[in-house]
């Protein structure tokens, strides 16, 4: 018998909502959305955690600006809170160190993390998925049964192509979908709109290419007065997710 | 995994397991090297989580088992006493395990990818109910 799960239940179960921000590809803008989300979730009095799951590229932390923070050790890992955001990443742990993990260690790193988190009471739990529908996915759906997915595409068919795919993923393990937003859009388009007609999944707006946002990583401040910060909370107060 | 957390983990798992059953009188606990535990605190730890519970008499009995590893690259095999942890990475291994592929490289080719083929995790192997 595996202790860990026995116990996940009880970290989690002051944890209102859980969100998990995921595409399936890469360079879509998921941490930044995840992060953004986050801080905009505080700013608007929502008192929320920031779970970095990309194991293997771990950037929450830096687009918060928080590499020098880290766990505090009370009875397990209590997340520092940065810009307002609990934020637990491995990076804590692992510093710029390589995690090169293979699926079987994913499975475990994931479990270990949710059984040694203490988040305490949240309104919100972000949590930032890797690339790909392997076990980060899986296993997100399999023990946080609760948990709802918020999905990332870009408007380039090769996107939308493996956001297609996760949608068909998600809907097969039951997972709730809380929408799709259409990031970096350059021009007018209106392909996203209409494929998440056709997968049956809300439209929740699109978000601008902002060339400023990457002289603003690092800068939680700086971060939230970007276009697309105030994009991006227009739409989650759409979606519901933010007040 | 932190021993508090671990204990916290053991009772709630024991409890789940034995679904109301009446006392418990021992459980067996096998702990991976890798994860760093002292058992004394474990034990502590347990004996202050099981007041007022079904185990609250029982005897908690621990079996540590070593770790080794087994390089993907070479075929070479090797223990956790072969590797040189400092203090900040046997901490960060401790927490979560997995991390070892961070800081331990194989021994003869360099090479991270590496199996942990035993002294990973802590479960529990037996629970011994009281009779009556």
């Amino acid at each position: 018998m595996d202790p860990r799960l026995s116990v996940i239940g009880e970290r989690l179960e002051e944890v209102a909502r859980i969100i998990v921000v995921c595409s399936g590809k890469g360079g879509v803008g998921k941490s930044l959305i995840a992060s953004l989300t986050s801080l905009l979730s505080s700013r608007s009095g929502l008192r929320v955690g920031l779970l970095d799951l990309d194991f293997h590229g771990p950037s929450c932390h830096i687009i918060l600006g928080a590499r020098k923070a880290s766990p505090l050790e009370d009875r397990g890992l209590v997340p520092p809170t940065v810009a307002g955001v609990r934020l637990m990443s491995l990076a804590f742990l692992a510093g710029d160190k390589p995690i090169p993990l293979r699926g079987a260690d994913v499975t475990n790193a994931l479990l270990e993390l949710l059984a040694i988190t203490r988040w305490g009471r949240l309104d919100l739990l972000i949590v930032d998925s890797p690339p790909g529908m392997g076990e980060e996915i899986l296993d997100v759906a399999r023990i946080l049964r609760r948990a709802e997915a918020l999905l990332v595409t870009t408007p380039s068919p090769l996107s939308l192509s493996t956001v297609s795919r996760l949608v068909q993923l998600l809907k097969s393990l039951r997972t709730p979908i809380v929408g799709v937003l259409e990031n970096m859009r350059r021009e007018e388009e209106g392909e996203v709109a209409r494929e998440a007609r056709r997968w049956g999944v809300r439209y929740l707006g699109w978000l601008p290419y902002d060339p400023e946002i990457e002289a603003a990583i690092g800068d939680p401040a700086r971060l939230l007065s970007t276009q697309l910060a105030r994009r991006l909370g227009e739409a989650l107060r759409e979606a519901g997710i933010l007040r | 995994m932190h021993e508090w957390a671990l204990a916290e983990a053991i009772i709630r798992c024991v409890e789940d397991a034995t679904g109301g059953k009446g006392g418990v009188e021992e459980v067996y606990i096998v702990v991976g090297e890798l994860q760093s535990i002292d058992l004394e605190v474990l034990r502590w730890a347990l004996g202050e989580l099981s007041r007022g519970t079904r185990l609250e008499q029982a005897t908690f009995k621990f079996e540590v088992e070593r770790a080794e590893f087994a390089c993907r690259n070479c075929g070479k095999r090797w223990s956790l006493s072969d590797a040189s942890l400092g203090e900040e990475e046997r901490e960060a291994v401790h927490f979560v395990p997995e991390l070892v592929h961070s800081f331990v490289k194989c021994p003869a080719c360099g090479s991270p990818d590496f199996e942990v083929v035993k002294g990973r995790g802590v479960w529990v192997k037996y629970i011994r109910l009281r009779e009556g």
